[in-house]
Protein backbone atom coordinates (compact mmCIF):
# COMPACT_ATOMS: atom_id res chain seq x y z
CA UNK A 1 0.00 0.00 0.00
CA UNK A 2 2.39 2.41 -0.59
CA UNK A 3 1.77 3.40 -4.28
CA UNK A 4 -1.24 5.12 -4.35
CA UNK A 5 -3.83 6.23 -7.05
CA UNK A 6 -5.14 10.06 -6.62
CA UNK A 7 -6.18 11.24 -9.57
CA UNK A 8 -7.12 9.72 -13.54
CA UNK A 9 -8.88 10.79 -16.39
CA UNK A 10 -10.91 8.14 -18.48
CA UNK A 11 -12.19 9.02 -22.18
CA UNK A 12 -14.80 6.80 -23.70
CA UNK A 13 -14.70 6.83 -27.36
CA UNK A 14 -17.15 4.22 -28.53
CA UNK A 15 -21.12 4.04 -28.66
CA UNK A 16 -21.84 0.75 -27.79
CA UNK A 17 -23.11 -0.63 -24.54
CA UNK A 18 -19.86 -2.58 -24.15
CA UNK A 19 -17.40 0.45 -25.32
CA UNK A 20 -19.55 2.78 -22.69
CA UNK A 21 -19.83 0.56 -19.45
CA UNK A 22 -16.11 -0.04 -18.50
CA UNK A 23 -15.03 3.37 -18.40
CA UNK A 24 -18.54 4.40 -16.26
CA UNK A 25 -17.42 1.34 -13.95
CA UNK A 26 -13.73 2.80 -13.69
CA UNK A 27 -15.17 6.25 -12.87
CA UNK A 28 -17.77 5.51 -10.17
CA UNK A 29 -14.95 3.24 -8.82
CA UNK A 30 -12.50 5.88 -9.07
CA UNK A 31 -14.53 8.19 -6.71
CA UNK A 32 -15.61 5.39 -4.67
CA UNK A 33 -12.02 5.22 -3.69
CA UNK A 34 -11.68 8.46 -2.83
CA UNK A 35 -9.83 9.55 -6.51
CA UNK A 36 -10.68 12.48 -8.60
CA UNK A 37 -11.92 11.50 -11.94
CA UNK A 38 -12.98 13.32 -14.75
CA UNK A 39 -15.07 11.45 -17.71
CA UNK A 40 -14.10 12.29 -21.50
CA UNK A 41 -16.48 11.46 -23.87
CA UNK A 42 -15.14 11.39 -27.77
CA UNK A 43 -16.56 10.42 -31.14
CA UNK A 44 -19.09 7.83 -30.59
CA UNK A 45 -18.76 7.74 -27.14
CA UNK A 46 -20.85 11.45 -27.13
CA UNK A 47 -24.12 9.11 -27.36
CA UNK A 48 -23.60 7.99 -23.85
CA UNK A 49 -24.23 11.80 -22.93
CA UNK A 50 -26.36 12.52 -25.84
CA UNK A 51 -30.24 13.67 -24.41
CA UNK A 52 -32.09 11.88 -27.11
CA UNK A 53 -29.24 8.94 -27.47
CA UNK A 54 -27.97 7.99 -24.49
CA UNK A 55 -31.55 6.13 -23.66
CA UNK A 56 -30.92 3.59 -26.64
CA UNK A 57 -27.60 2.78 -26.20
CA UNK A 58 -26.68 -0.97 -28.04
CA UNK A 59 -25.10 -3.53 -27.97
CA UNK A 60 -22.78 -4.04 -30.80
CA UNK A 61 -24.07 -7.63 -32.10
CA UNK A 62 -21.87 -7.30 -35.18
CA UNK A 63 -18.80 -8.37 -35.19
CA UNK A 64 -18.51 -9.02 -31.81
CA UNK A 65 -17.27 -12.60 -31.37
CA UNK A 66 -17.48 -12.45 -27.61
CA UNK A 67 -21.33 -12.78 -27.95
CA UNK A 68 -20.73 -16.38 -29.38
CA UNK A 69 -23.33 -15.97 -31.96
CA UNK A 70 -22.68 -17.22 -35.64
CA UNK A 71 -21.78 -14.25 -37.95
CA UNK A 72 -25.03 -14.44 -40.23
CA UNK A 73 -27.50 -14.43 -36.79
CA UNK A 74 -25.09 -11.01 -35.65
CA UNK A 75 -26.77 -8.83 -38.61
CA UNK A 76 -30.74 -10.17 -38.31
CA UNK A 77 -33.24 -7.06 -37.86
CA UNK A 78 -33.87 -6.81 -34.22
CA UNK A 79 -31.05 -9.09 -32.73
CA UNK A 80 -28.96 -5.69 -31.28
CA UNK A 81 -32.42 -4.78 -29.26
CA UNK A 82 -33.13 -8.48 -28.15
CA UNK A 83 -29.40 -8.66 -27.03
CA UNK A 84 -29.70 -5.22 -25.18
CA UNK A 85 -32.49 -5.83 -23.74
CA UNK A 86 -31.77 -9.64 -22.22
CA UNK A 87 -28.24 -7.99 -20.97
CA UNK A 88 -30.35 -5.17 -19.39
CA UNK A 89 -32.18 -7.22 -17.50
CA UNK A 90 -29.24 -9.49 -16.18
CA UNK A 91 -27.96 -5.64 -14.99
CA UNK A 92 -30.56 -5.36 -13.44
CA UNK A 93 -30.28 -8.50 -11.22
CA UNK A 94 -26.77 -7.23 -10.33
CA UNK A 95 -27.74 -3.35 -9.40
CA UNK A 96 -25.81 -2.52 -12.43
CA UNK A 97 -27.91 0.95 -13.71
CA UNK A 98 -29.07 1.70 -16.91
CA UNK A 99 -26.35 4.22 -18.67
CA UNK A 100 -28.74 7.34 -18.36
CA UNK A 101 -29.05 6.99 -14.20
CA UNK A 102 -25.29 5.44 -14.05
CA UNK A 103 -23.69 8.77 -15.86
CA UNK A 104 -26.18 11.06 -13.31
CA UNK A 105 -24.99 9.31 -10.43
CA UNK A 106 -21.46 9.44 -11.56
CA UNK A 107 -22.27 13.15 -12.11
CA UNK A 108 -23.27 13.48 -8.29
CA UNK A 109 -20.08 11.63 -6.86
CA UNK A 110 -18.09 15.07 -8.08
CA UNK A 111 -16.64 13.48 -11.13
CA UNK A 112 -16.08 15.88 -14.28
CA UNK A 113 -18.00 15.32 -17.33
CA UNK A 114 -16.63 16.66 -20.48
CA UNK A 115 -17.64 16.51 -24.38
CA UNK A 116 -14.80 16.48 -26.84
CA UNK A 117 -14.74 19.53 -29.49
CA UNK A 118 -13.64 17.89 -32.16
CA UNK A 119 -15.92 15.46 -32.37
CA UNK A 120 -19.07 17.47 -30.96
CA UNK A 121 -18.01 19.66 -34.34
CA UNK A 122 -18.03 16.50 -36.29
CA UNK A 123 -21.38 15.72 -35.47
CA UNK A 124 -22.81 19.34 -35.36
CA UNK A 125 -23.15 18.74 -31.53
CA UNK A 126 -23.62 21.92 -29.02
CA UNK A 127 -23.75 21.54 -25.70
CA UNK A 128 -27.52 21.89 -26.13
CA UNK A 129 -27.46 18.41 -27.28
CA UNK A 130 -25.87 17.09 -24.45
CA UNK A 131 -27.13 16.34 -20.52
CA UNK A 132 -27.57 19.12 -18.06
CA UNK A 133 -24.30 17.10 -16.06
CA UNK A 134 -22.01 17.86 -18.66
CA UNK A 135 -20.00 20.73 -17.69
CA UNK A 136 -18.43 21.70 -20.78
CA UNK A 137 -16.73 21.09 -24.68
CA UNK A 138 -13.28 21.23 -24.42
CA UNK A 139 -10.46 20.96 -26.76
CA UNK A 140 -7.84 18.10 -26.32
CA UNK A 141 -5.41 20.68 -25.11
CA UNK A 142 -7.46 21.17 -22.54
CA UNK A 143 -8.30 17.69 -21.61
CA UNK A 144 -4.69 17.49 -21.08
CA UNK A 145 -4.99 19.95 -19.02
CA UNK A 146 -7.72 18.56 -17.04
CA UNK A 147 -5.59 15.38 -17.04
CA UNK A 148 -2.14 16.67 -15.62
CA UNK A 149 -0.65 14.68 -12.34
CA UNK A 150 -3.19 12.00 -12.71
CA UNK A 151 -3.43 8.71 -15.35
CA UNK A 152 -4.93 8.78 -18.26
CA UNK A 153 -7.41 5.78 -19.24
CA UNK A 154 -8.65 5.17 -23.19
CA UNK A 155 -11.51 3.01 -23.36
CA UNK B 1 1.45 -10.08 13.45
CA UNK B 2 -2.20 -8.46 12.93
CA UNK B 3 -1.78 -5.19 13.03
CA UNK B 4 -4.10 -3.05 16.15
CA UNK B 5 -5.17 0.74 16.98
CA UNK B 6 -6.19 2.06 19.71
CA UNK B 7 -9.81 3.82 19.64
CA UNK B 8 -11.40 5.51 23.00
CA UNK B 9 -8.76 3.34 25.13
CA UNK B 10 -9.70 -0.03 23.53
CA UNK B 11 -7.33 -2.27 21.54
CA UNK B 12 -8.95 -3.28 18.66
CA UNK B 13 -7.56 -5.74 15.20
CA UNK B 14 -7.17 -3.91 11.75
CA UNK B 15 -6.10 -4.71 8.50
CA UNK B 16 -3.45 -3.38 6.80
CA UNK B 17 -5.96 -0.65 5.12
CA UNK B 18 -6.84 0.15 8.58
CA UNK B 19 -11.01 -1.60 8.42
CA UNK B 20 -11.91 -3.91 11.56
CA UNK B 21 -11.06 -7.25 11.32
CA UNK B 22 -13.77 -8.07 14.43
CA UNK B 23 -16.28 -5.97 13.92
CA UNK B 24 -17.82 -6.47 17.38
CA UNK B 25 -14.92 -4.66 18.91
CA UNK B 26 -16.43 -1.70 17.84
CA UNK B 27 -17.78 0.87 19.56
CA UNK B 28 -19.90 4.44 19.15
CA UNK B 29 -17.10 6.20 21.44
CA UNK B 30 -14.42 4.97 18.83
CA UNK B 31 -15.78 6.60 15.58
CA UNK B 32 -15.17 9.83 16.37
CA UNK B 33 -11.19 9.15 16.62
CA UNK B 34 -11.32 7.05 13.71
CA UNK B 35 -13.37 9.90 10.72
CA UNK B 36 -10.66 12.05 12.22
CA UNK B 37 -8.05 10.50 11.25
CA UNK B 38 -9.88 10.10 7.67
CA UNK B 39 -9.92 14.06 7.71
CA UNK B 40 -13.12 14.48 8.93
CA UNK B 41 -12.96 16.51 11.77
CA UNK B 42 -16.73 16.45 13.18
CA UNK B 43 -20.11 13.71 12.96
CA UNK B 44 -22.70 15.10 12.25
CA UNK B 45 -26.08 13.48 12.70
CA UNK B 46 -26.18 13.27 8.66
CA UNK B 47 -22.63 11.23 9.35
CA UNK B 48 -24.45 9.09 11.86
CA UNK B 49 -27.18 8.40 10.18
CA UNK B 50 -25.30 6.62 7.12
CA UNK B 51 -22.88 5.47 10.22
CA UNK B 52 -25.47 3.23 12.03
CA UNK B 53 -27.02 2.81 8.70
CA UNK B 54 -23.73 0.94 7.44
CA UNK B 55 -23.90 -1.29 11.17
CA UNK B 56 -27.15 -2.15 10.41
CA UNK B 57 -26.52 -3.17 7.04
CA UNK B 58 -23.46 -5.34 7.77
CA UNK B 59 -25.42 -7.10 11.00
CA UNK B 60 -28.25 -8.14 8.73
CA UNK B 61 -26.21 -8.86 5.55
CA UNK B 62 -22.52 -9.35 6.39
CA UNK B 63 -21.75 -7.21 3.90
CA UNK B 64 -21.79 -3.43 4.18
CA UNK B 65 -23.81 -1.54 1.05
CA UNK B 66 -21.90 0.15 -1.76
CA UNK B 67 -22.03 4.10 -2.67
CA UNK B 68 -24.77 3.13 -4.94
CA UNK B 69 -26.81 0.72 -2.25
CA UNK B 70 -26.63 3.50 0.13
CA UNK B 71 -27.94 6.82 -2.25
CA UNK B 72 -30.71 4.63 -2.91
CA UNK B 73 -31.39 3.03 0.75
CA UNK B 74 -29.88 5.57 3.42
CA UNK B 75 -32.23 8.59 2.98
CA UNK B 76 -28.58 10.00 2.05
CA UNK B 77 -27.89 10.77 -1.62
CA UNK B 78 -24.83 10.34 -3.38
CA UNK B 79 -24.14 14.27 -3.69
CA UNK B 80 -24.58 14.43 -0.04
CA UNK B 81 -22.35 10.99 0.80
CA UNK B 82 -19.49 12.53 -1.03
CA UNK B 83 -19.91 16.02 0.79
CA UNK B 84 -19.94 13.75 3.87
CA UNK B 85 -17.14 11.32 3.12
CA UNK B 86 -15.55 13.29 0.55
CA UNK B 87 -12.63 10.29 0.35
CA UNK B 88 -15.28 7.67 -0.34
CA UNK B 89 -18.66 7.15 1.13
CA UNK B 90 -19.17 3.83 1.33
CA UNK B 91 -15.29 2.84 2.11
CA UNK B 92 -14.82 5.69 4.83
CA UNK B 93 -17.76 5.14 6.22
CA UNK B 94 -17.23 1.38 6.61
CA UNK B 95 -14.27 2.57 8.28
CA UNK B 96 -15.70 4.75 10.76
CA UNK B 97 -18.46 2.17 11.65
CA UNK B 98 -16.15 -0.86 11.86
CA UNK B 99 -16.64 -2.58 9.68
CA UNK B 100 -15.22 -4.27 6.63
CA UNK B 101 -14.70 -3.01 3.38
CA UNK B 102 -17.73 -3.46 1.26
CA UNK B 103 -16.47 -5.18 -2.25
CA UNK B 104 -19.17 -4.07 -4.72
CA UNK B 105 -18.04 -2.61 -8.41
CA UNK B 106 -20.39 -0.53 -8.88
Amino acid sequence: MTAKIEKVSIIISKGSLEGIYPGLIMANGARAEGMEANLFFTFFGLDAIHKVRHEHIKLATVGNPGLHLATWAGGLPGISSVMTHYLGRKMDQLDIPPIPEFIEMIADTGAGLYGCKASADLFGLTKADLIDQVKDIITVGEFYNLAAGGQIIFT
Amino acid sequence: MMPTKTYADGEVAVNDEGFFTDPSQWTEEMAPQIASAEGIPELTDRHWQVIKFMRHEYETKGTGPTVRALGKTSGVSVKELYQLFPKGPAKVAAKIAGIPKPRGCI
